[in-house]
């Protein structure tokens, strides 16, 4: 299995189809704002007691089931398994984008713990955003988090906010 | 037909993942249409205009959905990703990082970039449309919306486009160098380029020096004798144009207290509950910066600080003043303005009382404005946009459009991003349903470089690009920055050719 997860991460870059995002480095947890940075695939230990199963909603409503570890983010995971989900992530887990927005259950939601000044005000502009929205760079696996599904939002065109530059 | 096996091995590894049925469906698609993957003479070919966030997005799904499509993107500068490089603030190096998904993107075998190449006079659309199955128009808004008041030209006015693209490198404002020895500049709308202007003026040059800012831009700050910034809206607080993110960075920077007027805030805490989350939380924090008694920490931290920003409201401009002798600025008369209905859709009224400020700098940051660029493209001049149907340009089979020339320049990048996804899905909606011929051959990026090099036109390739990139980033560490720009196009085509 092991060999079937790295000949998968390989596959892409080896054959030359697209490659996704192979230099991502994204905050792991503890470090929830720019600036520290580290890699945090890899340094996870590979114990299999760690590992979260989680359930993943993508955009056209089909779950995909992946298994991340303790420490992680959900930007780490989706990265680390290579899920693909259209433009996920886009400024790499620094807290500059709304592209990692997830939507919860709400028992779930509510172990996810506080959520900061500068995550709201980066929801905020997510698209469908809902009261039980997170960004998936924010959130840290834990054990008791097991089993969770996670919602990627559908991002459709007429409910989208704009931001006029213009006062 | 070793790419074709590889293809069909690496469909199998997918399937492992499941849930992505959508995907698979289009690659056997592209497989069983023409026989082999890419790299087909029958393969669809699309040329996207310009290499910003919206011409690189549209691109990455494009190669993604189609596993046929050949992309190419052409681009004016010698120098790829458009704003991100160029708009952009240099104090937001994470946004940035959107720069190593568009690297991806143009390293892929079926995506080519030609810079230094500029659409409209090196070639015309009519001659892309010959050489592609498509033409995406994605070359953004590069004109700004004038104040249309007297004494606008005066030395020391500036369009804030100009103003940001002076700081960030981009080679027709390098000359600007605009003159910092005033107390207090105006700035004229309150977007968050407006913000992004004031936090550049008024940030200690500490924050600014490890930055991919311009080292004569760097310069200039470091002398600069601004010690006050306004940011001038013609409506009310509840209509402002910034996101959060960048009036908090305003309310946190370092060496700054803001200056409100708590006048033009009264009624705006009874008109808090009935809005949005979003607007809610962004008019709480300009209330509670306005008007609240900070904690003794702040008052403390306010109390040493050397610089002052504020938020004016209800203010038109209708004249730029100058100093006596017409050399340059010295000050802006202002109508005041009251708000008639409420909301977004509040209309701002003159009320005939008119004010002055002195100050010495203006910049005007009252929004972009896309041009037309060839007169085969239909331009909708009132909107300034191309008129378009989810990305399909009206009455124009085969041209498409995506970023700020197909909604207007609005939205941060992951607007862009899934509006360039939308034309990107209509463009393969349109291949996959007929409705836009792909079964016969057109010669793509063949034809046009044949056509350029009769004309002497040398395009710049990503690999090119790539050593322009590694002599910035060298010359930038030896600074501690990120990057060194280089600032005119000769010394970016003589890197690109060395």
């Amino acid at each position: 299995m092991a060999l079937a997860a790295a000949l998968r991460r390989l596959a892409p870059v080896a054959l030359g189809a697209f490659p996704r995002r192979t230099t991502a480095v994204t905050l792991g947890c503890g470090s929830r704002l720019a600036g520290t940075r580290r890699l945090s695939a890899g340094t996870q230990p590979l114990r299999s007691d760690n590992k979260v199963t989680i359930h993943f909603i993508n955009r056209d409503g089909e779950k995909v089931t992946v298994k991340g570890s303790s420490g992680d983010t959900l930007l780490d995971v989706v990265i680390n398994e290579d899920l693909d989900f259209d433009g996920f992530g886009a400024c790499e887990g620094t807290l500059a984008c709304s592209t990692c927005h997830l939507i919860f259950d709400e028992e779930v939601y509510k172990k996810l713990g506080r959520v900061t000044d500068e995550e709201m005000d980066m929801l905020d502009l997510a698209y469908g955003l809902t009261e039980t929205s997170r960004l998936g760079c924010q959130i840290c696996l834990t054990k008791s988090l097991d089993g969770m599904v996670a919602r990627v939002p559908e991002s459709v065109t007429d409910i989208r906010q704009s931001k006029d530059e213009t006062a | 037909m070793r790419v074709r096996n590889a293809k069909l091995l690496f469909s199998e590894l997918k399937l492992w993942t499941s849930g992505r049925s959508s995907w698979m469906n289009r690659l056997h698609d592209g497989v069983s249409r023409c026989g082999k993957a890419s790299f087909s003479s029958c393969s669809p070919k699309v040329c996207v205009v310009g290499s910003g966030p919206a011409g690189f997005y549209t691109a990455q799904h494009l190669i993604k959905a189609r596993q046929d499509a050949e992309v190419d993107i052409l681009e004016r500068l010698p120098v790829p990703f458009g704003l991100v490089r160029f708009g952009v603030a240099p104090d937001h190096p994470e946004v940035k990082n959107v720069i190593n998904t568009f690297t991806q993107t143009a390293q892929h075998p079926r995506c080519s970039f030609y810079g230094n190449v500029n659409v409209g006079k090196d070639v015309s659309i009519g001659e892309l449309q010959q050489a592609y199955h498509a033409v995406v128009l994605s070359y953004g808004a590069e004109g700004n919306r004038s104040m249309g008041v007297p004494g606008e030209d005066l030395p020391g006015v500036y369009s804030a486009k100009d103003f940001v693209g002076w700081y960030n490198g981009l080679p027709s404002c390098r000359e600007l160098q605009p003159d910092l020895s005033c107390e207090t500049a105006v700035i004229l709308g309150q977007g968050n380029v407006a913000l992004d202007v004031a936090r550049v003026l008024l940030s200690p040059i500490n924050i600014l020096k490890n930055t991919d800012i311009t080292q004569p831009a760097l310069d200039s700050l470091a002398k600069s004798r601004i010690r006050r910034v306004l940011i001038v809206g013609r409506r009310g607080p509840v209509q402002v144009a910034c996101t959060i993110k960048e009036l908090r960075e305003m309310v946190n920077l370092p060496g700054t207290t803001p200056e409100m007027v708590a006048a033009d805030f009264q009624g705006v805490a009874e008109a808090l509950k009935d809005l949005p989350r979003p607007r809610k939380r962004l008019t709480e924090l300009m209330l509670k910066t306005a008007l609240e008694t900070p904690g003794e920490k702040e008052q403390e931290r306010r109390s040493k600080a050397s610089r002052v920003w504020g938020l004016r409201f209800f203010r038109s401009p209708i004249e730029v003043l100058s100093d006596p002798g017409h050399h340059k600025v010295a000050g802006i008369r202002l109508a005041v303005n009251r708000v008639e209905g409420s909301g977004e859709g509040a209309r701002a009224v003159l009320t005939g009382k008119v004010e002055e400020v002195s100050c010495g700098l203006v910049i005007s940051s009252i929004g972009y404005r896309s041009l037309p660029i060839d007169p085969l493209v239909p331009f909708d001049s009132h909107k300034a946009i191309i008129p378009n149907t989810v990305g399909r340009v009206h009455q124009a089979p085969g041209l498409y459009c995506s970023g700020w020339v197909k909604t207007g320049p609005t939205g941060v990048i992951a607007t862009t991003m899934n509006n360039s996804f939308d034309t990107a899905r209509s463009l393969v909606e349109d291949m996959d349903s007929g409705s836009l011929d792909v079964s016969s051959a057109k010669p793509g990026s063949q034809f046009i470089t044949a056509l350029l090099e009769n004309r002497g036109v040398k395009p710049v390739t990503f690999s090119d690009w790539e050593k322009i990139n590694s002599v910035e980033v060298r010359r930038g560490e030896v600074n501690g920055k990120p990057r060194e720009k280089v600032l005119t196009v000769e010394e970016m085509l003589q890197l690109a050719r060395a």
